[in-house]
């Protein structure tokens, strides 16, 4: 199991209720983590219409994440 | 020193046009985005703006990194508000210096699109009649659809 910390921003942050958690998971990547967590809080973005951040860096989503990664999925953005 | 800023109060524009004199350039080009009091055929009484603080400053150097290579120009700064807006504040302050203004021109407008397409920054407007939502742009650099809110 890798613990990390998500951060959710947004759309993302109203339907989990919360701005950040620590969570376990044994997802292989970045996109199942993203699958469990939808399931878990109801998000109704799809993948396709995000990306997703380790470190504050962007990331592909099939690699995988490490104890301790503070992940961030990014919504469509509305900068500007 | 950040050349991004992502402020939770007004930006003093001065300060920011300051940072960028420098005798080398003749040339220096602004864009000021405003919230606009109509979008999309409805009228906004206000917006609120969040910001990933730490991914958006990285992204907006890299950015800049890209005009000065790109352009050739002295330097830039960019500016964007967070919290809660009203109808005519400044939601984004851009500036380009450099030697003429042509490359000034240029890499201003590549900063402020690049701004909107990649910053990890996020708008809920609020609206005289009915629920507020938050306004999706997009991802992609391809996509020419303009959401923007104002500009």
């Amino acid at each position: 199991m890798t613990s990390v910390t998500v951060e959710y921003y947004a759309q993302l942050r109203e339907q989990a209720g919360q701005g950040r958690e620590t969570i376990t998971s044994d997802a292989d990547s970045l996109a199942a983590l993203y699958g469990e967590l939808r399931q878990r809080h109801g998000f109704r973005l799809d993948i396709a219409q995000l990306k997703v951040a380790v470190n504050a860096q962007f990331r592909d989503w099939q690699q995988a994440f490490a104890d301790g990664d503070l992940i961030v999925f990014i919504p469509p953005v509305a900068g500007g | 020193m950040s050349r991004v800023t992502i402020a939770a109060q007004p930006v003093d524009t001065n300060t920011l046009r300051k940072a960028l004199q420098q005798p080398g350039c003749g040339g220096f080009c602004v864009f000021e985005g405003w919230v606009r009091e109509t979008n999309e055929g409805r009228e906004v009484s206000g917006l609120d703006y969040e910001a990933y603080n730490e991914l958006a400053i990285g992204e907006g150097e890299r950015i800049i990194d890209e005009a000065v290579q790109r352009f050739g120009i002295a330097d830039a700064r960019c500016a964007h508000r967070v919290g809660s807006l009203a109808v005519g504040d400044t939601a984004v302050w851009i500036g380009v210096v450099s030697p003429h203004r042509d490359e000034a021109f240029r890499a201003c407008r590549y900063i402020i699109d690049q701004v909107k397409q990649r910053l990890p920054i996020w708008k809920k407007e609020h609206y005289l009649v009915g629920e507020s939502s938050w306004v999706a742009c997009a991802h992609a650099p391809a996509d020419e659809h303009d959401h923007a809110h104002q500009g």
